[in-house]
């Protein structure tokens, strides 16, 4: 009885939320399902032209290439604050703390344009490696792939930290004495130990920050500069400049599949409450 | 099965342990022989797992020196003091096999593959977990764990075996046996054991020796029937079992021992400190008291009668009370406790002269 009233509160409190991804992204998902076979004619045309077409092909192996890229940069950069953030003296914490917190209140574009300031041709490296007399010529920093994986890492770190850092707390400090005990070095104990007993939280992270990157739009489309196009950013190129919004719903739809299908995984590595650390 | 070839023998010169104000150890001097069984016993908070964590190497001692065989090791870190530690709630590595776990050790120490698997089953059959060998630590029980964590430490031949509380996790019955195995595995391997616990009959059944902590210091070191027989203080004589407590006044040397007045009777002992005089505690333990109808003559005897009793099925116990107030418990027959019930009667409370203790009264 009690348990019954229980549920039916927080049915009752988790309603709004509801309603709202209902009225916000499941009416206008399916209006984008329909486009996707009924645009410019009913049929799977457009999902044929997808798996055929080079181009999209291209976009979607190159999109594929820089998630799987900014995933191990990514994580293996939160890994290492969240051990500091974790493991670290008390100083240390404090300065993990705020490389994770500041990051998340700067916009994703003042960061992308804060990357373009350092990495282009009259950026601050280049100005630095050209006076200095290093190089003749500006290194290719930005409007490559290049500065794409640089910033989408340096976006995505944070969120890679949280599943991390759970892992690492829940870990028994017993476990690692034990391995010392046991005459292990502390190179062998954090690969064979440490690493291992993380690995979740790893995994977790690891699906977290490629999911997120397969969606990316803004970071990508300022710091490839039109030349490194990802699948959202073809997306927008479908709709909004060429008036092929089949195709465009097509991908999206395909984008929503693969996102849906590595959320799934994720939810089985780690429960949701994990992610908050 | 072989005997352990270096079974060390450890020594702690005036250990002392401070976080800030609090001293958690204070001038700890103890020698542990060679394949003894050290228990080092104490309520929590008093110091003995420090010492534990100071012989393993985890803690650095404030002051002082360790030695084991004759060798300085007091900077030495755990990972090169290579003694065996099971660590309480067993601290396996959950990602791992039985076999793997036992064989980590000796893996870290870059044996053979030939050597590890000979090392492994040999240890498996020791601690008898066989068919268990492939199966990950969470799908065992906590006595199995128990057991791979013995194996673990004792893979790779450690001169000493420290053991943290090992089964403060398990039931009573699963106790009794892992305290019988563990017994086993001392003899087996000779290995130098020290045991951490606050159990007293854990540490009374198993030890060859016994050392008491409080609050950071140690109270007193000696097999177990030193320890309880002849306990040299307060503490000591109330941590090891129940025992009654009488005021003692007009103590005299008497022919090695000591005579002395309680509740205005004259009593002997056996045994007392040299230098006792005036008044202190006499202390007795429950089981070896009994109850007469009349005072006895060969043996020290006050006057009780009797508050309430406790049946406990191969006897019952009897709460006194003496003249002067002072209280005591006693376990006896049904027959005899049924006269010292019946209303008013007055008992007499009797033990031989060599069971009675002289305790100073501070402490």
């Amino acid at each position: 009885m009690f348990a019954r009233s229980h549920n039916l509160g927080a049915a009752l409190l988790l309603a709004p939320l509801l309603l709202l991804l209902a009225l916000a992204y499941g009416i206008p998902f399916l209006g984008v399902m329909k486009w996707s076979v009924t645009l410019p004619e009913p049929g799977l045309g457009q999902y044929h032209a997808l798996l055929t077409d080079p181009l999209v092909q291209s976009v979607f192996v190159r999109t594929a290439r820089i998630c799987a890229l900014v995933t191990v940069t990514a994580v293996a950069a939160a890994y290492a604050i969240a051990y500091v953030w974790v493991r670290g003296t008390p100083g240390q914490r404090l300065a993990a703390e705020y490389c994770i917190l500041v990051p998340f209140w700067i916009s994703v574009l003042t960061r992308a344009f804060g990357w373009v300031a350092l990495l282009s041709n009259q950026g601050l490296i280049n100005t630095w490696l050209r006076a200095t007399g290093i190089l003749d010529e500006p290194l290719a920093l930005v409007r490559n792939e290049f500065g794409v994986v640089v910033g989408m890492t340096h976006f995505l770190i944070p969120f890679a930290v949280f599943p991390i850092a759970s892992a690492m707390r829940a870990l028994d400090e017993r476990v690692l004495l034990a391995a010392r005990g046991l005459g292990a070095s502390r190179t062998r104990i954090f690969w064979s130990i440490f690493v291992p007993m993380t690995m979740s939280g790893i995994i977790g992270a690891a699906l977290i920050v490629f999911v997120f990157a397969l969606g990316f739009f803004i970071t990508p489309a300022i710091l490839g500069g039109g030349r490194s196009v990802m699948v959202a950013e073809l997306v927008y190129l479908r709709i909004f400049q060429s008036p092929d919004w089949g195709l465009g719903a097509a991908i999206s739809i395909t984008l929503v599949l693969i996102v849906g299908l590595l959320t799934t995984a994720l939810f089985r590595f780690l429960r949701p409450s994990q992610m908050a650390g | 099965m072989q005997q352990s070839r270096r079974a060390a023998e450890l020594k702690a010169v005036g250990i002392g342990k401070s976080y800030g104000a609090f001293h958690a150890l204070k001038n700890l001097s103890l020698d542990v022989g060679r394949g003894e069984f050290l228990t080092l016993l104490g309520p929590s908070g008093s110091g003995k797992t420090t010492f534990l964590m100071i012989l393993a190497g985890f803690e650095r001692a404030s002051r002082g020196q360790l030695f084991s065989d004759g060798i300085d090791i007091t900077d030495q870190p755990a990972e090169r003091r290579s003694s065996g530690m099971v660590f309480q709630g067993y601290a396996l590595f959950p990602h791992m096999s039985v076999a793997a776990n036992i064989a980590f050790p000796l893996r870290v120490r870059r044996k053979s593959e030939a050597e590890i698997k000979r090392r492994v089953g040999e240890m498996v059959e020791r601690v008898g977990l066989q068919g268990h060998e492939h199966k990950l630590p969470a799908k065992l029980s906590g006595g199995q764990q128990q057991r791979v964590a013995l194996a673990r430490a004792l893979a790779f031949e450690p001169g000493v075996l420290l053991l943290d509380e090992p089964f403060s996790a398990l039931d009573k019955s699963l106790r009794g046996q892992m305290q019988a195995e563990m017994k086993r595995l001392h003899e087996e391997t000779g290995t130098t054991f020290v045991f951490v616990t606050h159990d007293q009959s854990e540490a009374l059944a198993l030890s060859s020796r016994v050392a008491i902590f409080n609050h950071g210091e140690l109270l007193q070191v000696g097999t177990p029937q030193e320890v309880y027989e002849r306990p040299g203080n307060r503490f000591v004589a109330e941590f090891l079992g129940e025992i009654n407590m009488l005021p003692l006044r007009d103590i005299r040397p008497d022919e090695g021992g000591a005579k002395g007045l309680c509740e205005d009777r004259e009593v002997a002992l056996r045994f007392a400190p040299g230098e006792a005089r005036g008044e202190a505690i006499l202390a007795v333990r429950p089981e070896h008291m009994s109850i007469a109808r009349e005072p006895a003559i060969a043996e020290n005897s006050i006057p009780v009668t009797a508050v309430s009793s406790t049946y406990l099925g191969s006897a019952v116990r009897l709460d006194l009370i003496t003249r002067s107030g002072s209280r005591a418990s006693v376990s006896v027959p049904m027959e005899a406790a049924r006269f010292a019930l019946e209303k008013g009667n007055t008992v007499w409370l009797t033990w031989p002269a060599e069971r009675g203790l002289i305790l100073p009264e501070t402490v």
